[in-house]
């Protein structure tokens, strides 16, 4: 079973954002053979957001979604474009995630706006946004105007991107912890310390 | 069980009334503060240390000093002393001369700091956080044990026939606890030597506090100091409590919602179950406090934060009224079904008694012309 985990940031119901993540979604479910979706609205999860911007922490509703991305084979990450980037709710969740989490998960990057002018924005947002986060990027973006919602092409590009983080989900090894991270979180570290040996040594004290 | 207090020193505008205290009231409320906690029969009063406004705890060894001066009884410690970016020669000075002018009375905490500036401010690399905060007590260790020290580290001038001065009292260093909200490494440390390990347990759900508490026990066990169940563990917690419940709630809200840390964030409903805040009558703190066993297990040390936010130290001195008030019922609580095996907090008493009775360790620098130490002058 490969679990893929679609974020979107739409704002409004039903909002476009939703509409693509959906058949985003129903393409890399079809494209692996055996799918579990779990979407995570951002919306539903605004006010935990800033809650924890304040203080620090996710309460039980985000902490759940963020632990739904950390076990994710695969990614999906979808916002609307403000401001000619992404959303800042959209930016918030992935601002909250413990360093690490997206180690090497390929992730799907798409985006809806009200004009094709606004299509770069995967390239020059939310490419360099995952790259930063060390997560591997599809190859294949899915950019959505209103206007592509009546195009055949969208179809296509969804099809194509879904098929090439469906290949990259499904077929990694990522181990128990859904990663294929060198770098330790916070849970494998209390779980299995290092040794004070090590921390002596790292330290420079011998 | 120890039981007692500890403050950031933060100065902060109480919210009800716009007004914001100098920073000359706000020093010297730390030193009421402190005085009544010894007057309702506290154990610890522990002081943080920051180094920017708006804080007024730098400089802890004086105030710790000052509050020993008017005290009989209380221990004093610190949470934290930054570990980090004090240099380890001035800790070892500072706590041995603080142990031998309270006789005994003092104890630490160290901490990383959260205040970014204050790495480069003097002049490290917070990067180094943790690399620091090893080195610097590997160091810190060997002054208070070691007479003469040689010593080249990474992070400070290296030392040749180095003797920190005054020398522990009776030849026991001052217990040292270790804090870390979510730094493994930190718990980790705080087990290698079997030290004490204290979560803040404030502004973080209880579930930081038992992931850190169950790896540092854990590692105490394996690196030989006794069983898990017999580390020595400190939690943080705060409270507010008015005999009315709802006059609790009420009093407490502006302040809530205001405060530096959480305010204007999730609801104080939220936090109070979502972290151990506890707002309520004395007999809700009681019951919530002594429902950190559940998840710590039988612990040493509980430590509240009650002046923060802005609250008047009038508001403060009252928690400590109630506060004392439920203490012996706490006690009781906390002494009910702690296995007889579990140890209370290391004191200066404590650590004596198990290094084998008090020893003056004083070093007395050798004559160059007869080769002797005044002490072996005098002997003879």
């Amino acid at each position: 079973m490969t679990s893929v985990v679609v974020v979107s940031a739409g704002l409004s119901v039903p909002s476009s954002t939703r509409l693509l993540a959906d058949r985003i979604a129903a393409a890399t479910a079809q494209a692996l053979e055996d799918a579990e979706v779990v979407h995570v609205e951002l919306r539903d999860l605004a006010h935990d957001l800033t809650d924890n911007l304040l203080t620090g922490f996710p309460g039980p509703r985000l902490a759940e979604a963020v632990e739904a991305v950390r076990r994710a084979d695969g990614l999906v990450a979808v916002t609307p474009v403000f401001s000619a980037s992404y959303s800042g709710l959209f930016k918030t969740f992935f601002d909250v995630l413990e360093p690490g989490i997206l180690d090497g998960k390929p992730v799907l990057v798409a985006a809806t706006a009200g004009t094709a002018r606004h299509s770069l924005v995967l390239e020059h947002a939310l490419r360099p946004l995952f790259s930063y986060l060390h997560a591997v990027v599809v190859p294949t973006g899915v950019f959505a105007a209103t206007d592509d919602f009546g195009d055949a092409g969208l179809d296509a590009r969804i099809a194509r991107a879904a098929g090439e983080l469906a290949s990259l989900a499904g077929g990694a090894d990522r181990g128990p912890g859904g990663t294929s991270s060198s770098r330790r979180s916070v849970e494998d570290r209390l779980t299995d310390p290092t040794p004070f040996a090590e921390l002596l040594r790292t330290a420079g004290v011998v | 069980m120890q039981i007692g207090i500890f403050t950031v020193g933060d100065v902060t505008t109480d919210p009800t009334t716009g007004r914001t205290p100098t920073e000359h009231e706000r020093i010297k409320a730390t030193v009421a503060i402190a005085k009544k906690a010894e007057e309702i029969g506290l154990d610890v009063f522990a002081t943080g240390e920051h180094h920017n406004p708006p804080f007024v705890a730098s400089n802890p060894t004086a105030t710790l000093a000052y509050i020993g001066a008017q005290t009989e009884n209380i221990t004093l410690s610190t949470a934290t002393t930054l570990i980090t970016t004090t240099d380890p020669v001035l800790i070892a000075e500072d706590y041995a001369k603080i142990q031998h002018l309270t006789d005994g009375r003092v104890d630490l905490m160290m901490g990383r700091g959260n205040t970014g500036p204050v790495y480069p401010w003097f002049g490290k690399d917070i990067r180094e956080g943790i690399n620091l905060a090893i080195e610097n007590y590997a160091l810190l260790r060997r002054l208070w044990r070691e007479d003469v020290v040689d010593w080249e580290g990474r992070f400070r001038t290296p030392l040749q026939g180095y003797t920190s001065t005054p020398r522990p009292l009776d030849g026991v260093p001052p217990f040292v606890w270790h804090g870390s909200i979510r730094s493994p490494e930190i718990a980790e440390q705080a087990a290698f030597y079997g030290d004490g390990f204290f979560h803040n347990h404030i502004f973080w759900p209880a579930s930081h506090t038992r992931q850190m508490v169950d790896l540092y026990r854990r590692r105490f066990e394996h690196y030989g100091h006794g069983p898990a169940d017999t580390a020595i563990v400190g939690l943080g917690g705060q409270f507010f409590m008015r005999p009315h419940s709802q006059d609790a709630w009420d009093e407490f809200r502006p302040y809530f919602d205001n405060a530096p840390v959480y305010g204007h964030g999730p609801s104080l409903e939220d936090f109070t179950e979502a972290t151990p805040l506890t707002v309520g009558s004395p007999q809700q703190v009681l019951e919530r406090t002594l429902s950190f066993r559940d998840y710590a297990g039988h612990y040493q040390r509980q430590l509240f934060l009650v002046d923060h936010a802005g609250l008047p130290l009038k508001t403060v001195l009252e928690q400590l009224d109630l506060l004392g008030e439920i203490l012996p019922e706490m006690r009781k609580g906390f002494a009910e079904g702690r296995p007889a095996h579990v140890p209370d907090a290391p004191t200066h008493a404590s650590l004596v008694a198990a290094a084998g009775g008090a020893h003056d360790s004083s070093v007395h620098a050798v004559d160059d012309v007869t080769g002797t130490t005044d002490r072996e002058e005098v002997l003879a």
